[in-house]
């Protein structure tokens, strides 16, 4: 048999996967490995697949996302610190037939924008909601966060969070649960090929929701830091795995229109 | 024998060197250049291109979306 060669193999006939066109060309200024490339990335391949790119809005935050903009080639606005949801609420509420969504950190939706998350998905806003948790203030250089697990040193807990001294980590995505707005809750992780699928599926759900009327969609994707963890990306994910997953179980936590399909009927035009 | 061929394009210059598609490949394709690129990152290469199965798993890990996958039938 012939051998193969490579030039042989890379041709545009076959190919199988490559960066969607949602995707700009700018260079990500993202850390190596971090989770917020992911999440941008199957984000937009939801966009690209619904066939959504002129009808969808992002709300950015402040935290290292805040330039997200500049990746995903559809219309922007960027909000003050954890005020993305009154944004978006607004935005939707002016544009019902546009799909918008917030994209927020740790620090920013569970710190400095409690009230503004809990609030918008509280009175069931149509919007959707990707939360980046890696457990610390990645922009500001590896603060405490909220969801900083204890034990976990940070640039501000360096012995390790302890209760006494600063609470407990928050479990912000099992109270957004609680709240008879919230239509869909999920946790999600992108480190193996089988997690971004299935975040990918969350993702994709949380958009397709806003056409059905039936409340807020939020989609918590546990993530890493490597800067902020000081650890190798490959060692962050290991990490992630091991602590992470322990105190942040992934999974759905709520559903509501497959719990009770006769309630959500008369939502869906 | 394998049915199938795949072989990745790595946009070497974009690549950052974070390595989580390392772990991501099932069949230990890919490792980081000794060469560095204009970043001075190690970049990710075919270091055994011939077990690469074009499953795209390593593409899908990719934070910067630098990796292309392609694949043959044989
Ligand atoms: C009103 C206000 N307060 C504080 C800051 C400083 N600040 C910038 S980003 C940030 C937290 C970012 O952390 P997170 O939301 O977890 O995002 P990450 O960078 O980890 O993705 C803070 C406190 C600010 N920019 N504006
Ligand atoms: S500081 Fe952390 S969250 Fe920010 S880009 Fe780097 S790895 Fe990502
Ligand atoms: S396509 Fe699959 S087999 Fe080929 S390098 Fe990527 S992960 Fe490995």
């Amino acid at each position: 048999m012939a051998t193969i060669e490579i030039k042989d193999i890379i041709k545009k006939e076959n190919l199988v996967y490559g960066k969607t066109k949602i995707l700009t060309d700018n260079i990500m200024h993202y850390c190596p490995g971090c989770s917020h490339g992911v999440t941008h990335k199957i984000v937009a391949e939801v966009i690209e697949e619904l066939g959504i790119q002129d009808k969808t809005i992002g709300v950015s935050p402040v935290g290292c996302s805040v330039l997200a903009y500049n990746y995903l080639d559809i219309d922007w606005q960027q909000a003050a610190h954890g005020r993305a949801p009154a944004l978006a609420t607004a935005t939707k509420r002016l544009m019902p037939d546009h799909y918008v969504f917030t994209y927020q950190g740790d620090g920013d939706l569970a710190s400095i924008g409690a009230a503004e998350i809990l609030h918008a998905c509280n009175r069931g806003e149509n919007i959707t909601v990707i939360f980046v948790n890696n457990a610390i203030y990645g922009m500001t250089g590896g603060q405490m966060a909220p969801t900083t697990l204890l034990g976990m040193a940070t640039a501000t807990s360096p012995y390790g969070r302890e209760v006494a001294l600063h609470g407990y980590p928050l479990k912000i995505t099992e109270l957004i649960a609680l709240l008879p707005g919230v239509a869909y809750v999920t946790r999600q992780s992108v480190q193996t090929p089988a997690a971004v699928r299935k975040a990918k599926k969350a993702i994709k759900k949380g958009f397709e929701n806003q056409a059905k009327k039936i409340g807020t969609s939020f989609i918590e994707i546990v993530s890493t830091c490597s800067s902020g963890w000081k650890l190798s990306p490959v060692d962050s994910n290991r990490w992630m795995e091991e602590h992470m997953f322990k105190f942040y179980p992934l999974g759905d936590l709520k559903d509501s229109e497959k719990a009770n399909e006769e309630d959500y009927k008369k939502y869906i035009e | 024998m394998a049915k199938v061929r795949g072989a990745i394009d790595v946009d070497k210059e974009l690549c950052k060197g974070c390595g989580v598609c390392i772990t991501a490949c099932p069949t230990h394709v890919i490792e980081l250049a000794k060469q560095v690129n204009g970043k001075g990152y190690n970049y990710a290469h075919m270091e055994n291109p011939e077990a690469c199965i074009g499953c795209a798993n390593c593409a899908l890990v990719c934070p910067d979306s630098v990796i292309t996958v392609y694949k043959i039938n044989i």
